[in-house]
């Protein structure tokens, strides 16, 4: 089954990189350039991963993430999120909402890559 | 035997015996193994109440009286016996409030008054002189008749002995010298003389001891025993009425006075009083005293009326009977017997001179001159280091002077009298101070100044009934004022007052005095005010025995504790007072302060909070007071107020400060709120900084890792990242550059190159180089310029940013395709101002103050993302500002916005503007 990986990002070169790295894996990318946008998507795609960005626009990172958590369809979502902020408080904030991973901006693209399967990987 | 030098030689040996007792005593009392805390040894020390006169004088008063010479030893016994409390009190007085005389006893009840002092020693001194002077004729005249042996001199009455006076003042002066010995070798803490005391109870030993001797020798040697001699007596009938009492008339009212006269005595006179009161180590031995002092007295007075009726029998009427113990055994070859009866005699008069000279010795130094000589600044006495040499001087001085002064009073007034009527002249002198200290003993209401009056009346009556009369029978003042009164009044003759003519002159006095004492004591104590050390050291006087924390009536308890609470209040406040006793009382499981027992307990924790504010001494003290334990001096007191005086304006001092520092506290809290503000402005800042970079960088490096790692990756993909990457990298250097610039800015360290310029033709240069803007986004770009424009200072390339800022700001704000930009030039006042307005979708008012600051746009940062850094403006606004102009804008949602800024003109077009 092709995963799928939802990108909730609204800086437009980050998510052009991030959708390439994604499709090079293999799996199904859907972009959402908000957090209200990405909420809604949640539904409808059914992610299987999510990188969330923190600083979203209208609704932040850290509402999705718990939106997803809420959700108890969503139990096998798993989140990583990413983030130029790099204090603790934010790493345990993101942790705290639910997040299985987090990443700082900037990332490299082979720890993203590898992070990314190892989350899709099954249990 | 009885030779000349034999005797002067046994009186020196005696004396030099006894000095040897007082320094062993001394000595011992040093080392802290004090000889005289025997209660047998106090007991024989108040015997020096027995003094010459008793040895000679209450023979030679019996000879004339009978038994009349008994009240003078009933009332002593009978003042111990019964009123021993008395005693007591004043010991407990005495330890208390550390008494060191008599006149300091007096005028420590009167509120520490000098002049009570002062006016108590005088009266002292003179009253003692006759008594002085007593003892000097005694020994003289045992000493002429002893010299005049083998012939037996018996002295007839009234008759004057010829050399006597010469004798005498030899007495007085070794006397001197035996008292300076004695009493003034140091200045001993308390006035103890310990030596002095040894001496003391040994001589009274050695007097008893003597006149035990003669008497027994008297009514068993001369005759057959108390038997014999009294009916031998009772069978001649002049001498017959010797032995009933009160036959004559009137003789009980002297009886009665005498007593009470000498009731006085054995506490007043201040040989007594330092005996019994000073001297004393131990309230205790008052308990062997009771008994054992009237054992002594009786002892002594047994053979009193043997020996007086045995000379009596022996020689004519006319003989002076003083002389009895003496001659008797003279007269019968009673060598030996003789010297003892004479060195009894010379220890009876040495004893009580040595002993009431340093008494008054001591009362003249404290109480009389220091207080002038301190008080006299010329001196400036009170810097000198040691006092000691002072003191011991003067009190040398003091004896030298009243064995002058008696020795004087014998030359004038002496040989007239018998012994024992001089002394009673003392005796009548010292009661004076009976009414005041008595009488302040019990009563709070007598004043210092019903003291002074009640000693001066009756010392002035004193004066007049018995001390004048005195001088007038000895032919130096005319009998006239005597016989027939001043003025020839007759009622006012001195020893017939107001017609009381029965009784005997020291009677009358006694009377008369007491009346006139009591009188102005009361009435002047009773009118009067008191001060209020008066009011405080009489209630430590009269209630010296009521000890607080006795769980006696409530009344007491609560008294203390309430004064406490007072106490405290007076120094902590009344409500700290109030809170600190109710917890207090909590703790003790009392429902209320009011019920606090005033216990030792209470008053220790009264001590120790009053000592967080004043300090424990001065805590112990004021405690003290409350407590009546102990009464500072009115100095001591004076000193407390004035240290918590100062604490309290010292504590004002600190108010004020703690006022200050309060308000500064208040500025700095708020200045560290800007701080803090600014600082999370910062932190902001520093986020979004930091967000800012690392997003462009993330793109530029995943897009380098994704061409690094993928070499067949599309072209038209390819082409795409490496274009990414530039423009990602351009938008790092634009922020990077922006952010410093700012920082520059607004550190000051921004350097300008003004010139002047003409504004013109930046503006134009500025819409050139956005021309490609504008025609990206097909906005209209007008410009108006001012025709004649004057030329402004400023930097040209920051002015240049400023345009470029706001036209692309312009421009991406303004709508696509029906945008319209006019940038307009004109001058204002001592400035140019330039306008560039655009018809875009405006700014609310609550933003657009909001927009000027660093990475502030429409919306939060932190939520929203915003359409540029954010930085421009707040550069902008930092150039300008440091320009000396002003960037605003004007907008309304919907209507477009204008953002206006002002450039100063060039100063030399300025000038010229100004002088057009």
């Amino acid at each position: 089954m092709t995963k799928r990986v939802l990108i909730a990002e609204d800086e437009e070169s980050i998510v052009a990189s991030l959708d390439f790295l994604m499709r090079q894996c293999g799996f199904d990318t859907r972009v959402a350039r908000d957090g209200q946008l990405a909420i809604a998507s949640l539904a409808e795609f059914r992610p299987d991963l999510v990188l969330l960005d923190l600083m979203l626009p209208r609704a932040s990172g850290l509402e999705v993430c718990r939106a997803i958590r809420a959700d108890a369809s969503l139990a096998s979502t798993r989140v990583l999120m990413l983030t130029a902020k790099g204090g603790t408080s934010d790493r345990a904030n993101g942790l705290d909402a639910g997040a299985d991973d987090y990443l700082t901006k900037p990332f490299s693209t082979r720890e993203l890559v590898a992070r990314a399967k190892a989350l899709l990987e099954p249990a | 035997m009885l030779q000349g030098w034999l005797v002067v030689l046994a009186s020196f040996g005696y004396i030099g015996l006894l000095f040897a007792i007082a320094w062993y005593a001394d000595r011992r009392a040093r080392a802290g193994r004090s000889m005289i805390a025997s209660p047998v040894i106090y007991s024989l020390s108040l015997a020096v109440y027995a003094t010459a006169w008793t040895f000679y004088g209450s023979v030679g008063r019996a000879a004339h009286d009978g038994v009349g010479f008994l009240p003078i030893y009933i009332g002593p016994t009978l003042m111990i016996l019964l009123w021993g409390f008395v005693l007591r009190k004043m010991l407990r007085i005495t330890r208390i409030a550390r008494i060191t005389s008599l006149a300091d006893f007096a005028a420590s009840r009167y509120g520490k008054s000098a002049l009570l002092g002062g006016l108590v020693t005088v009266i002292a001194v003179i009253g003692i002189l006759p008594y002085i002077s007593l003892q000097l004729k005694a020994v003289s005249s045992s000493f002429e008749i002893l010299l005049s042996y083998p012939e037996v001199v018996v002295p007839e009455r009234g008759g004057s002995m010829p050399f006597l006076k010469v004798t005498a003042l030899y007495v007085a002066m070794f006397m001197a010298l035996f008292a300076i010995a004695f009493g003034t070798r140091q200045v001993d803490v308390g006035e103890r003389h310990e030596g002095m005391v040894a001496a003391i109870a040994f001589e009274s030993i050695v007097k008893l001891v003597s006149f035990l001797a003669v008497g027994i020798y008297v009514t068993f040697g001369l005759f057959d025993g108390f038997g014999d001699v009294f009916g031998r007596a009772a069978a001649r009938p002049d001498l017959a009425k010797l032995m009933a009492p009160f036959a004559t008339e009137g003789a009980l009212a002297n009886w009665a006075w005498m007593t009470v006269l000498s009731m006085f005595a054995i506490v007043f006179l201040p040989r007594q009083f330092q005996v019994a009161v000073i001297e004393n180590v131990d309230e205790r031995h008052l308990n062997t005293a009771v008994w054992l002092f009237p054992l002594y007295m009786l002892a002594i007075n047994l053979f009193v009326l043997p020996i007086a009726l045995g000379g009596l029998l022996t020689f004519s009427w006319g003989a002076d009977a003083d002389s009895f113990v003496l001659s008797l055994p003279m007269y019968h070859r009673q060598e030996a017997l003789t010297l003892l009866v004479f060195v009894g005699g010379i220890s009876a008069a040495t004893g009580m001179v040595i002993v009431e000279t340093v008494a008054l010795s001591t009362m003249v130094c404290n109480d009389l001159v220091m207080p002038i000589l301190l008080r006299w600044k010329r001196l400036d006495l009170a810097r000198r280091a040691d006092f000691t040499r002072l003191l011991l001087d003067i009190r040398r001085g003091a004896i030298v002077a009243i064995l002058l002064l008696g020795y004087f009073y014998f030359i004038v007034a002496g040989e007239a009298y018998a012994l024992v009527s001089i002394g009673l002249i003392s005796f009548a002198a010292v009661a004076q101070f009976a009414p005041p200290l008595l009488i302040g003993l019990y009563w709070k209401g007598g004043s210092r100044n019903g003291a002074l009056a009640g000693l001066l009346a009756g010392f002035s009556v004193w004066l007049y009934t018995l001390l004048l009369p005195a001088f007038a029978r000895s032919g130096w003042l005319g009998m006239d004022l005597v016989e027939a009164g001043p003025l020839g009044i007759d009622w006012l003759r001195p020893t017939h007052l107001f017609g009381l003519a029965v009784l005997d002159p020291v009677t009358h006095s006694m009377i008369w005095s007491m009346i006139a004492n009591v009188g102005a004591y009361l009435a002047v104590s009773l009118t009067g005010r008191q001060s209020v050390a008066e009011r405080h050291q009489a209630r430590l006087f009269v209630d010296v025995f009521r000890e607080p924390g006795k769980r006696g009536t409530a009344c007491r308890a609560t008294a203390s504790a309430g004064a406490l609470q007072s106490l405290l209040s007076r120094f902590l406040g009344g409500e700290r007072a109030a809170d600190l006793f109710r917890a207090y009382a909590r703790s003790r499981g009392v429902r209320s302060a009011d019920e606090l027992r005033g216990d030792p307990d209470l008053l220790a924790f009264a001590e120790l909070q009053l000592a967080g504010t004043i300090g424990a001494a001065s805590a112990h003290a004021m405690v003290a007071t409350v407590a009546q334990e102990q009464a500072p001096g009115l100095d001591e007191v004076m000193t407390i107020i004035d240290e918590a005086s100062q604490v309290i304006a010292y504590s004002h001092e600190l108010e004020e400060k703690q006022r200050e520092l309060e308000a500064a506290t208040a500025g700095l809290k708020a200045a560290n709120e800007r701080l803090k503000e600014l600082d999370r402005l910062k932190d902001d800042f520093i986020s979004t900084v930091t967000h800012e970079l690392r997003t462009p960088l993330t793109s530029i490096r995943a897009f380098s890792e994704i061409l690094h790692d993928n070499a067949d990756i599309d072209p038209a993909e390819r082409h795409r990242f490496l274009g990414l990457i530039i423009k990602e990298s351009e938008r790092l250097t634009r922020l990077i550059n922006q952010v410093l610039d700012l920082a520059k800015l607004e550190s000051g360290l921004a350097e300008w190159q003004n010139a002047e310029l003409d504004l013109n033709e930046i503006v134009a240069d500025a819409v050139g180089s956005t021309s490609q803007l504008f025609k990206g986004r097909s906005v209209a770009i007008e410009t108006e310029v001012a025709a004649a424009l004057p030329p402004v200072s400023a930097d040209r390339d920051r002015v240049m940013q400023v345009l470029l800022n706001l036209l692309s700001n312009a421009v991406k704000f303004s709508p696509a395709g029906t945008g319209r930009v006019r940038v307009r030039v004109e001058p204002e006042g001592n400035c140019v101002r330039v306008d560039v307005e655009d018809n875009g979708v405006g700014i609310e008012a609550a933003q657009q103050a909001a927009i000027f600051e660093k990475f502030r746009q429409v919306g939060d940062t932190l939520t929203h993302k915003p359409a540029g850094t954010g930085l421009g403006l707040a550069i902008c606004r930092q150039i300008v500002m440091r320009l000396g102009g002003r960037l605003w804008v004007k907008s309304s949602p919907g209507a477009g916005s204008v953002f206006s800024f002002t450039l100063p003109l060039a100063p030399h077009s300025a000038a010229a503007l100004a002088g057009e």
